[in-house]
């Protein structure tokens, strides 16, 4: 029986008029697919790189490594306040410009200008050439000619965004859509204490997005995170959602409200009922300048009295999730080869006044690590299966409808591009 | 021996090793120490947590002294802890394997 309605059409897939044939995994277990979407996606879609608050003031910066797109970029602050990105490449012998100590680690910090360390040609902090070893040496070198390659930046609501296409002419808003448009206003500024975690994951990028765009799996997967009679109690209920929507190549899900309060005290664990709070976060809202009813448009989406959080794809690889006691987590996953990704993780809290604030948000940052390393670890031995390529299609079910949407939308983004550059 | 906590948790200084500034090197100390060990912090520090609330409320963050962040980053501890006490009853995450997810960044206490 289901306790949340559904759409007319009877479930959502249908309602978002996407297939419920079984669905082939080929796309996640294959080299040569891998490498069409490192050209079709990461090499032409608005990436999410960070935040503003990790470029604090005039000269802070910090590097991404984006191996899908093929590049290592330099986020960096301007002396007039603006926010650029530069391919990571110095433009004499095409050393790495900015890195410390291991090339391929990413590395941060604040500067007044860029030194190569092989020639120590300079760069100001908007990617002007300002200083060349030797000069005299060169032949009539042209130094406004060999400036630091841009890459194509633009910020939205405090995340900051690259698109390493040259030619795209999508600005980030239009790209983002209608649910980027109606999160606005949310006070994401208000949300500077900042946990982060990385992880190295054995299976394709799109895998571990479906097992977070999925919470059929919950009840089960993490049933030993419960007490043993919630346990039960949440297997036999299974999980429903309070609503699904797709804009573009962009979904989400909004979900019901877990335990953050819970309504009885003798389903948490003991740590959780010291220290109210959970994988939900704290029992406890901080003041946010907005009450949950008056979130902007997009967020509980329904106005459900139920709600507890609503998690967002913004393809292809940005996942922002909003919970109910006023505080955010954002996943990104950067894929490294067709069967390998980096997974990262922040949690965002207002900052906490006092110490037991701080240990409420250390275990709701702790019960995230202990559910994701479930998580993962299942990752690569679906992966491992998934490549044994003997099974080959597979059923889902309503309550996946986000995962079809994806991996449609990862094909169709290489399918135009081959035919546009056919 | 000097006392690292408050005097109010002075309990707690058999455990004083468990006073460990950031979350990779408190995780690490969990999988890296028995059932037994595990449970005998817990059952010690548990009670304390549980009745403190109203100290650890009157800790602010923006001047907190030396004995009081011990204190916290046991109780840190206490929370990672915590998930092998209550619900795994093993150290590690049951079915994680070699996986791993690390801190890269964490708020100073």
């Amino acid at each position: 029986m289901a306790h949340f309605k559904k759409p007319e059409a009877g479930s959502w897939t249908e309602h978002l008029k996407i297939g419920t044939e079984p669905v082939s995994y080929e796309d996640s277990i294959s080299p040569g697919h891998y490498e069409r979407e490192r050209d079709a996606i990461f090499r032409r879609t608005w990436l999410n790189v960070g935040r503003v608050e990790q470029l604090p003031k005039r000269g802070s910066y910090f590097t991404k490594e984006l191996d899908a797109a093929g590049t290592s970029i330099i986020v960096a602050r301007g002396m007039d306040d603006e926010v650029r990105a530069f391919h990571n490449v110095c433009r004499h012998r095409g050393n790495k410009l900015v890195w410390n100590d291991f090339p391929r680690e990413e590395t941060g910090g604040v500067c007044r200008q860029f030194t190569c360390k092989y020639h120590a040609w300079r760069y100001d902090l908007e990617g002007k050439l300002t200083f060349v070893q030797q000069e005299q040496e060169f032949f009539d070198l042209d130094k406004e000619r060999y400036g630091l390659k841009g890459v194509q930046t633009d910020v939205w609501e405090g995340f900051v965004f690259v698109n390493l296409d040259d030619e795209n002419t999508v600005p980030l808003r239009e790209y983002l859509g209608e649910f980027a448009k109606g999160i606005e206003g949310y006070p994401f500024h208000k949300m500077t204490q900042a946990h982060k975690y990385r992880a190295e994951i054995g299976a394709n990028w799109k895998l571990f997005i479906d097992a977070f765009a999925e919470f059929y799996h919950a009840p089960i997967l993490h049933a030993g995170q419960y007490v043993s009679d919630e346990a039960r109690k949440i297997q036999k209920y299974g999980y429903e959602a309070l609503h699904y929507d797709i804009d573009g190549p962009h979904s989400m899900v909004s979900s019901w409200g877990g335990i953050a309060p819970p309504h009885d005290r003798s389903m948490v664990k003991p740590i959780e009922g010291a220290l109210r709070s959970g994988l939900f976060g704290p029992w406890e809202f901080p003041d946010i300048g907005v009450s949950t009813d008056d979130l902007p448009p997009a967020i509980n989406p329904t106005r459900d009295k139920r709600w507890g959080m609503d998690s967002f794809v913004f393809f292809p690889n940005f996942m922002l999730l909003i919970w109910r006691p006023n505080w955010v987590l954002t996943y990104h996953y950067w894929p490294t080869s067709y069967n390998t990704h980096v997974f990262e993780a922040t949690c965002y809290f207002v900052p906490p006044e006092n110490a037991f604030q701080r240990l409420q948000q250390e275990l709701a940052v702790v019960s995230f690590k202990e559910y994701g390393l479930q998580d993962g670890n299942t990752l690569e031995a679906t992966q491992a299966m998934l490549e044994s390529r003997a099974v080959g299609e597979f059923p889902l079910n309503d309550q996946e409808v986000l995962l079809r949407h994806l991996h449609q939308t990862a094909r169709q983004y290489v399918r135009d591009h081959e035919q546009r550059t056919a | 021996m000097a006392t690292v906590f408050p005097p109010e948790f002075a309990a707690l200084e058999p455990f004083a090793d468990w006073a460990v500034p950031t979350e990779k090197a408190r995780y690490a100390k969990r999988i890296a120490s028995t059932m037994d060990e595990l449970d005998a912090f817990y059952n010690t520090a548990f009670p304390l947590l549980r009745d403190g609330t109203e100290y650890l409320q009157g800790v602010s963050m923006a001047d907190i002294s030396e004995p009081d962040k011990h204190l916290l980053w046991l109780f840190c501890a206490l929370v990672t802890v915590a998930f092998s006490v209550e619900a795994w009853r093993q150290p590690r995450v049951p079915d994680t394997g070699a996986a791993s997810i690390d801190a890269v960044f964490e708020p100073a206490v």
